[in-house]
């Protein structure tokens, strides 16, 4: 069985991340660019399946040079091989774009089963894996914490706002992932020296035969209007328990009429 | 008035708190119209409380069951209604579609944004009709931001945050009933087996709670969390819980507050032992005011909270928590 995973580089979310105040998109340059922690758990499951099944995981990711960091990462967990899409002409793409490209990349694989992230942790539109099975014409099973695959019947089981869901479709499909899928394993030293000889094949736009006209931000289907940083909250005061700050709290909460 | 087509969710007869909040923004926007899905006869059901919600219209979609086959029903729904709309409303066409940024609304914005190749306008928190053009606005990055956006093409496929939307919108007395024909792909179905569903409990629902007491790593185990949801009820509170105390199992994951869990923005926000990493407040800096006990002075919630206390919140916690009771009578 051959899988897809698609990882994207997003801005640590450990640091503090920024829009660009000239146009309120994401200021990629003002913090350290990571493989997005829920792609690593993609990849995680990525592996699994091949391990009981057979068969490649190809890594796949849509962003600038250094997202090639982020494949090589995944390649270093044990991914087999990696397609980097990258095209100065895609830059700005929204959502629909990055798809339509990652759509047309993901054809020319042949995969069974592809991977996603349920939201990405920088955009979060949580759109992308079904905008690819919209154009792909496969179903989507998203949000998955647990996920097994039966000759050709996907069985998972996926947890959304308000409950879990024990469903099931048919090959080919698009997983995407739940953060509390589990934990992606650590790539050690071999992992790490193997990755550097495994193939990554670079994709253009014109290889993928997209249509130039419909390509980044001056043809993308959503624009910014306006942006505005928000004054985030101050320290205010600070109190160390001598036995009474349990009734301390009881009136402030008093003064500042919430109770 | 272009239509505004909102997709409805409900459950057990009743239309769920976020409709209400659609169809408000609806009304904003141009003249709600609601779709429903569901076996023959769910929207005649529904059909007066969407119109005391501010429904003009009810779209019936009861050809596919959406609790045997998930989301491709909707898509395909909201799809029909587009068409029926651009037919009855002329040139103009309907002015938005509306669903709740839940992982199911997003998905289902997502494939019907592709289908109707249309921009989409993904978690907003409110919307607004400026000069004609639809506006929506979004909070970045836990609130650090607010970004307001358009689409350049196509009717606008906005998924909206629950808890976001204010207000009410004009009741309607009986609503127009028209009925949609819709099919799904055999290939893209996705069928569900069983349902899982998350007990309710007494509390406030987390998202939209005036009170949220909060418990992280620090309440050490699934059985000192009692401590927490004490507190909580004597402030009429939600409960919720960091990542890291979810993920050591001290409490369910449906819980937790921060970038990856429910985004909250409560009157009054209680944190006892959490740390305060910057994905945990991604979650909650917005609450109006933040109170925080941990034992560690250096605790990057101090920086936020309005009030810290630096102690141990197995002693702090009952202690205000009983200060409340005997102040509440
Ligand atoms: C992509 C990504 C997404 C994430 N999403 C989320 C999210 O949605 N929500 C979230 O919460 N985290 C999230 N995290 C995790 C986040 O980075 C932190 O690991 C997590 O918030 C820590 O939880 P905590 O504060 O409970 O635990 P810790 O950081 O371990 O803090 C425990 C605190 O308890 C205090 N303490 C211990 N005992 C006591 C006591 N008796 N009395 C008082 N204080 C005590 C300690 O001093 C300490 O400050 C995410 C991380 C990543 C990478
Ligand atoms: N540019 C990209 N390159 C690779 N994968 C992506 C890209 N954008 C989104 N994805 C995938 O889609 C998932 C959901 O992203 P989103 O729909 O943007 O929230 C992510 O977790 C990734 O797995």
């Amino acid at each position: 069985m051959d899988v897809a995973v698609l990882v994207k580089q997003v801005p640590d979310t450990y640091s503090e991340r920024k829009l660009r105040e000239s146009d309120w998109v994401l200021d990629r340059d003002s913090s350290d660019a990571v493989i997005d922690e829920i792609d690593s758990k993609g990849v995680e499951i990525g592996l699994q399946l091949t391990e009981t099944h057979g068969g490649t995981v190809t890594v796949v990711t849509m962003g600038p040079d250094r997202a090639k960091e982020t494949l090589r990462k995944a390649l270093a967990m044990g991914a087999h091989k990696a397609v980097h899409v990258l095209d100065e002409a895609l830059a700005g793409s929204d959502a629909l774009q990055t798809s339509a490209a990652l759509a047309a990349a993901l054809r020319t694989l042949e995969v069974d089963v592809i991977i996603t992230g349920n939201e990405a942790t920088d955009g979060r539109t949580a759109s992308m894996p079904a905008m690819l099975a919209e154009r792909l014409g496969w179903a989507a099973v998203t949000s998955v914490t647990a996920v097994s695959v039966e000759g050709s019947v996907v069985s998972a089981q996926r947890v959304v706002e308000g409950g879990a869901a024990r469903v099931s479709a048919s090959l080919p499909v698009v997983l995407s992932v739940n953060e509390k899928v589990g934990e992606p394993r650590y790539p050690n030293f071999k992992g790490i020296m193997a990755a550097k000889s495994k193939p990554v094949s670079v994709l253009s736009a014109a290889d993928l035969g997209l249509d130039a006209s419909s390509l980044g931000l001056v043809n993308a289907s959503t624009q910014v209007v306006s942006g505005a940083p928000r004054p985030l909250k101050s320290a205010g005061e600070k109190v160390t328990d001598d036995g009474e700050a349990g009734n301390g709290i009881a009136e402030f909460l008093v003064a500042q009429r919430l109770i | 008035m272009s239509e505004v087509i909102v997709l409805v969710e409900h459950a057990d007869g009743a239309i769920r708190k976020v409709t209400g909040e659609l169809l408000t923004a609806a009304a904003r926007l141009g003249a709600p119209s609601a779709v429903v899905i569901g076996p023959a006869g769910t929207a005649a059901a529904l059909t007066e409380q969407l119109g005391a919600a501010g429904a003009v219209k009810v779209y019936a979609a009861e050809s596919v069951d959406p609790t045997k086959v998930l989301l491709t029903g909707q898509v395909a729904a909201l799809q029909a209604a587009v068409a029926a709309a651009a037919a009855s409303g002329g040139a103009q066409g309907p002015a938005a579609v509306l669903v709740a940024a839940t992982f199911d609304g997003r998905e289902i914005a997502g494939r019907l944004a592709v289908r109707l190749d249309s921009g989409l306008l993904a978690d907003v928190v409110d919307v607004a009709l400026e000069g004609g053009v639809v506006v929506a606005t979004q909070s970045v990055f836990g609130g650090a931001y607010t970004t307001r956006y358009q689409v350049t093409r196509g009717v606008p496929v906005i998924s909206v945050r629950g808890n976001s939307i204010d207000g009410a919108a004009d009741p309607v007395s009986s609503p127009e009933i028209v009925d949609l024909a819709t099919e799904v792909d055999a290939a893209t179905t996705t069928t569900v087996s069983e349902w899982l569903p998350e007990e309710a409990g007494d509390r406030p629902e987390l998202g939209g709670a005036k009170i949220v007491v909060s418990g992280g790593r620090g309440v050490g185990s699934a059985d000192n969390f009692h401590v927490v949801e004490e507190l909580a009820d004597v402030l009429g509170g939600a409960v919720g819980a960091s990542r890291a105390a979810v993920d050591s199992g001290y409490y369910p994951h449906q819980f937790q507050v921060g970038q990856t869990g429910t985004t909250v923005s409560p009157q009054l926000y209680v944190a006892l032992g959490i740390s305060g990493a910057i994905q945990h407040r991604a979650g909650m800096q917005t609450s109006k005011t933040i109170v925080a006990v941990n034992k560690d002075t250096d605790a990057p919630i101090f920086e936020i909270a309005d009030y810290g206390v630096v102690g141990d919140l197995f002693t702090v916690a009952p202690q205000l928590a009983s200060a409340v009771k005997t102040r509440k009578g």
